[in-house]
């Protein structure tokens, strides 16, 4: 039993790791997908969490999230081999390239093939937006945190500005804490569903 | 000594690197210029290298960098070293998360930072799809590419009508595919 869980983990995030072109924001609908929807390791409500805190703490996002999965179904080597999973394929991918092609990018089939993945991958990110709007509280407070952030963030990637996504975050859970606190104890925090 | 200097070098990669991988490509410059292992040029060369393959970008360069300089133990070190702060991190916090969760501050936080993430990834989502369908050459003239925004629409309504159809959503890993088949016929016309 303890055999599978492994096997499946391993496959699972080679499998992850094989086709998350584009950095950690794509590869969350692709998460979403295998861990919550089809192998039903982990609630999309973990997921969330998992979210916020690979987006807190330093390094890759699929390499968090991967340890997450793997360390709560399986422990400690379950964490192990869910994180060697989703780094085997680029592993073995960027090495070959390093061995054997020096100018990979123009060869204009591949490259054709690269544009066209990332207006897919494009279309994947707003989607995995979309699917987490749908599922997100419907209250005043995380509406307009949600609106914000995203208005701040466009204009940072338009203007191209210094200003990290961090302190997005940190003004937000700073926001939303003091509120928390002038709300008054009263109210608990009995939100959470 | 080579394996050291990487495997140190990308330690404070993984370490520092918070925000994903365009965060943290400023820090990589610097630690990989600084030790002399890519120029400029083959920095940003090697970069569109890991944006295109799959796999976290940081994981890439990481490898990449370390196979160049060492071979195969050079990217095995490299590799461990940029994974494993984030590794060891996501241990302490798991062990620490169960008592967290329940306290109504940690809660509060999180309920700022959910949301936040959101309209983060909606952005980037909003950002790609339009630098893709209006790239932006050198002197700021924005130009219009006919291809891609052909592309995105039609990749976003296939997508829409196989959800209808099929009553599910189409794989991501299905609409990679057909994105780099599109893609391959598209722009070779």
């Amino acid at each position: 039993m303890k055999k599978n869980i492994l096997t499946d983990l391993l496959l699972t995030f080679m499998k992850i790791g094989l086709f998350t072109f584009g950095g950690g924001y794509a590869m969350i609908s692709m998460i979403e997908e295998n861990c919550v929807e089809k192998k039903e390791w982990i609630t999309h409500e973990e997921m969330m969490n998992v979210t916020v805190i690979a987006e807190s703490t330093p390094g890759p996002i699929a390499i968090n999230c991967a340890t997450f999965v793997g360390m709560k179904q399986a422990g400690f080597v379950g964490a192990v081999v869910a994180t060697l999973g989703m780094i085997i394929p680029s592993f073995a991918v960027i090495y070959i390239i390093s061995m054997f092609l020096d100018n990979f990018l123009e060869i204009t089939f591949i490259a054709n093939a690269f544009k066209g993945i990332k207006i897919g991958v494009g279309i994947l990110i707003f989607d995995a937006a979309l699917g987490m709007i749908k599922k997100m509280q419907k209250k005043p407070l995380p509406k307009a945190i949600m609106i914000c952030s995203f208005a701040a963030m466009m204009t940072i990637n338009i203007f191209s500005l210094k200003f990290s996504s961090i302190s997005l975050m940190i003004i937000a859970a700073t926001v939303s804490l003091v509120i928390f606190i002038s709300n008054g104890q009263s109210k608990n925090g009995g939100e959470k569903k | 000594m080579i394996y050291l200097d990487l495997f140190i070098g990308f330690l404070k990669v993984g370490l520092f690197a918070f925000g994903g991988a365009y965060g943290a490509i400023p820090l990589i410059r610097d630690v990989v210029l600084s030790y002399g292992w890519l120029t400029d040029d083959a920095l940003t060369y090697m970069i569109a290298v890991s944006e295109s393959t799959p796999g976290p970008i940081m994981v890439n360069l990481a490898t990449y960098v370390g196979s160049s300089q060492a071979g195969f133990l050079g990217a095995v070190l490299a590799t461990t070293a940029v994974v494993l702060p984030s590794f060891v991190i996501i241990i302490i916090v798991m062990s620490l998360l169960k008592t967290a969760l329940k306290n109504k501050y940690v809660q509060a936080i999180l309920r700022g930072l959910k949301p936040c993430i959101i309209g983060i990834i909606l952005a980037t989502g909003v950002f790609m799809i339009s630098s893709n369908i209006f790239p932006v050459l050198k002197g700021n003239h924005a130009i219009f590419n006919v291809k891609a925004a052909l592309m995105s629409a039609v990749l976003a309504g296939a997508m829409y009508v196989y959800k209808k159809a099929a009553k599910k959503k189409m794989s991501s890993i299905m609409l990679i595919v057909v994105s780099a088949f599109v893609g391959m016929i598209i722009f070779a016309i």
